[in-house]
């Protein structure tokens, strides 16, 4: 992951609704570091990943460093650095999802969509995703589609009902 | 609130199942599984049918945490007949509605199980995969709406907290809690009572209690089901911890990926604290305990305890050496006790029931229940509740029904990425912690991933590896360069580029990283690769010096 020193990072509207709801988390919080996490939870909810100037504003209202934001985000999985696509798919690779096959969802969702996973179409469409396991094991194999579970699903399933999403208006 | 009022609350709700108020109680099954089956459309069809058919002054409809069989879902139970309807269909709500409540005739053809077995059980509790179970930790998951804390107080919730605050001193807690021989349900086994009466003895102005709800090995969904269908039993048995060793303030570590989770414990935390069991001077005693919901953000390691502390502090999620111990010095350096989601749920029926009973059930070494969720290549998976030392052949194939297809039962494994393999020669071992180290496996939290022929080993310990070389959390050199060389050398091998040499230098890394890693992820990487070496050599060595 490359942090991209030498652009300039835009400052953030304050009018915007989504600041506003950075802002109260972190009032709620008292400006305390140690809710770091929860607040970066608020702004990936928020915006559905989390860009470069409200990691900025974070690090300001807690007064923590910059890197220390950052190392913190880029650590856990859950936090994104990029925009994860206006729809997203989500396939799980847990244990039992292997043992059913997982991979061969996988590959074909790649290969439909031309893209590998952790990447977006690029019309921004699409993002396919990995994910440890979603706890759905006894359906498994299972894949989320914009936060829909689709249990016991087969390849060709699934590469119709992304289809059917990415077209529809 | 206080014990009164309490008191009143309980007896009106008792009072109204004891009057008989509703004749039959229909059970929708709204867990995680459940639920992505369709069953939350289920539950409003039935609950139309219900009022059209203007049945709702004698037939109540809730919907509930995971009754068992995941796989089957969407699931109706027909209380107090016991008949469960699989796979329910919309469309076949009017005729099952009729002929069970109505003409009281079951359909057999949509009871449980009527697809796999010769006849189904009318009262599914006589079903093999009810029957084998014994559910404590579970007791209550299925039966009740998690979402409302009268139906949690109707079954003896927070009597054990009420027990606890007049009857008990913190040390004859602790003693009952010993006295049960509950081992951690997290994976490492560590008793219990020993566990409580080390945070109990540090003194300080501080003490922290720490729910682990970060179940981040693939193929387990037991905390999550447990949270999602009970969640107030946890809640209850981290209040009587915070009794036991003197904290006033707790934290419940979910995963991220278990919104609904987070949801209905955040759900109980406001119930609890509005009816006096949580909070300032709970039940009007000069013990006050709160509760505060942490999100995790997609870390296997956090499920380490000191990792876990630290991310609750807000910070990358590396381990620390120990000592010192959470005990001695955890979150904010005072003293804090750590158990897993199972293990709270366990609490309350030790202190209801007493630890001399719970420590009859199981065996002498690990006493109790263990809750496993069961998936794979097998027919019936789902989350299941057995007493420790039933073997793994009842599991598989009573409880679990076999493998699917008729195929052949190959491997099981458990504990997840820190686990092993179980071959098929060791089908009757008895699923306790000391007899599957001596496998090469470990309990775990209580994934358990069967698998069959078509499953190749040594894929499969590339694959842990895989999980656990991005996992890592980087801070030691072991596991962050160790995971990384063993995948690569099992990647060579899974393409048919391994030589025996290959094999000699796995064998040697998995011993390095195991003995010298920081922490218990490093150090337990190497076992889904020494334990399919050790029962499933002959595939190693077939994929090797092809060349």
């Amino acid at each position: 992951m490359k942090m991209v020193s030498s652009t300039p990072v835009p400052e953030l509207p304050k009018t915007d609704p989504r600041v506003k709801l950075i802002a109260a988390k972190i009032k709620k919080e008292n400006h305390k570091a140690d809710a770091l996490i929860e607040i970066l939870h608020t702004a990936q909810n928020a915006y559905g990943y989390l860009p470069m100037n409200v990691l900025k504003y974070i690090s300001t209202e807690l007064h923590l460093p910059p890197s220390r934001v950052f190392s913190t985000v880029s650590f856990y999985h859950f936090f994104s650095l990029k925009s994860k696509g206006e729809h997203t798919c989500l396939v799980c690779t847990g244990t039992a999802c292997y043992v059913k096959g997982a991979q061969l969802i996988l590959n074909e969702i790649e290969k439909q969509f031309k893209l590998k996973a952790g990447q977006v179409t690029p019309d921004n469409k699409l993002g396919v995703q990995v994910a440890r396991c979603i706890g759905a094991c006894g359906l498994a194999p299972a894949v989320v589609l914009d936060e829909e579970v689709f249990a016991k699903v087969s390849a060709d399933d699934i590469v119709h009902k992304i289809n059917a999403k990415i077209v529809a208006p | 609130m206080n014990r009164q009022d309490l008191q009143t609350i309980i007896y009106a709700e008792k009072a109204k199942d004891l009057n008989n108020k509703y004749k039959h109680k229909l059970c929708v099954c709204c867990g995680a599984g459940c639920i992505s089956s369709g069953s939350e459309e289920v539950l409003k069809k039935l609950q139309e049918e219900v009022k059209t058919r203007g049945l709702e002054s004698e037939v109540e409809v809730i919907s509930t945490g995971c009754m068992g069989p995941c796989n089957q879902g969407p699931l109706i139970k027909f209380l107090p007949e016991y008949a469960i309807y699989q796979k329910v269909d919309c469309s076949n709500i009017a005729r099952i509605v009729q002929s069970q409540l109505v003409d009281k005739k079951p359909i057999e053809d949509l009871l449980l199980f009527s697809d796999s077995r010769p006849k189904p059980f009318i009262n599914a509790k006589e079903d093999p995969f009810f029957k084998k179970q014994h559910k404590i930790a579970l007791r209550n998951c299925g039966h009740i709406n998690p979402e409302r804390i009268e139906d949690y107080l109707v079954h003896d919730g927070y009597k054990a907290l009420d027990k606890v605050l007049f009857q008990l001193s913190p040390e004859e807690v602790i003693a009952e809690i010993k006295q049960s021989r509950m081992r951690g349900r997290g994976g490492a086994g560590y008793p219990t009572g020993l566990k409580w009466e080390s945070v109990y003895k540090y003194v300080s102005d501080q003490k922290y209690v720490i729910c682990n709800g970060d179940e981040g090995d693939p193929g387990a969904f037991m905390d999550r089901s447990i949270l999602e269908g009970n969640p107030h039993r946890v809640l209850e048995g981290m209040a009587i911890a915070a009794f036991a060793i003197g904290a006033n303030k707790g934290y419940a570590y979910i995963r991220g990926e278990y919104p609904l989770a987070i949801k209905r414990f955040e759900m109980a935390i406001k119930q609890a604290k509005k009816l006096g069991v949580l909070g300032t001077h709970i039940l009007g005693t000069e013990f006050s305990f709160d509760v505060e919901v942490r999100i995790g953000a997609g870390a296997f390691v956090c499920g380490e305890e000191t990792a876990l502390i630290a991310s609750i502090e807000g910070k990358r999620g590396t381990p620390k050496p120990r000592p010192p111990f959470p005990a001695e010095s955890g979150l904010w350096g005072k003293p804090t006790l750590i158990n897993n989601v199972e293990t709270f749920a366990g609490i309350t029926p030790i202190i209801n029931n007493g630890g001399e009973w719970y420590s009859e059930i199981g065996t002498p070494k690990s006493a109790g229940t263990k809750v496993f969720a069961l998936a794979g290549k097998i027919n019936y998976s789902g989350l299941i509740e057995v007493p420790m030392g039933t073997s793994l052949r009842e599991i598989v194939y009573d409880i679990g029904g076999g493998i699917q297809g008729g195929g052949e039962f190959k491997a099981a494994q458990t504990g997840g990425p820190s686990g092993g393999c179980i071959p098929a020669e060791h089908l009757d071992v008895k699923m306790d912690y000391d007899s599957l180290i001596s496998l090469g496996s470990i309990m775990g939290s209580g994934g358990l991933i069967v698998m069959d022929k078509s499953s190749d080993m040594v894929d499969v310990a590339r694959y842990f590896m895989e999980f656990c070389m991005d996992e890592s959390c980087g801070k030691c050199v072991p596991c962050r360069v160790g995971t990384k060389m063993m995948h690569d050398l099992l990647q060579k091998i899974c393409d048919n580029k391994g030589t025996s040499i290959d094999v000699a230098r796995l064998e040697e890394l998995a011993v390095y990283v195991k003995e010298t890693s920081l922490c218990g992820l490093g150090a337990s990487a190497p076992n889904p690769l020494l334990s399919t070496l050790r029962h499933f050599r002959q595939e190693y060595d077939s994929r090797i010096d092809l060349e």
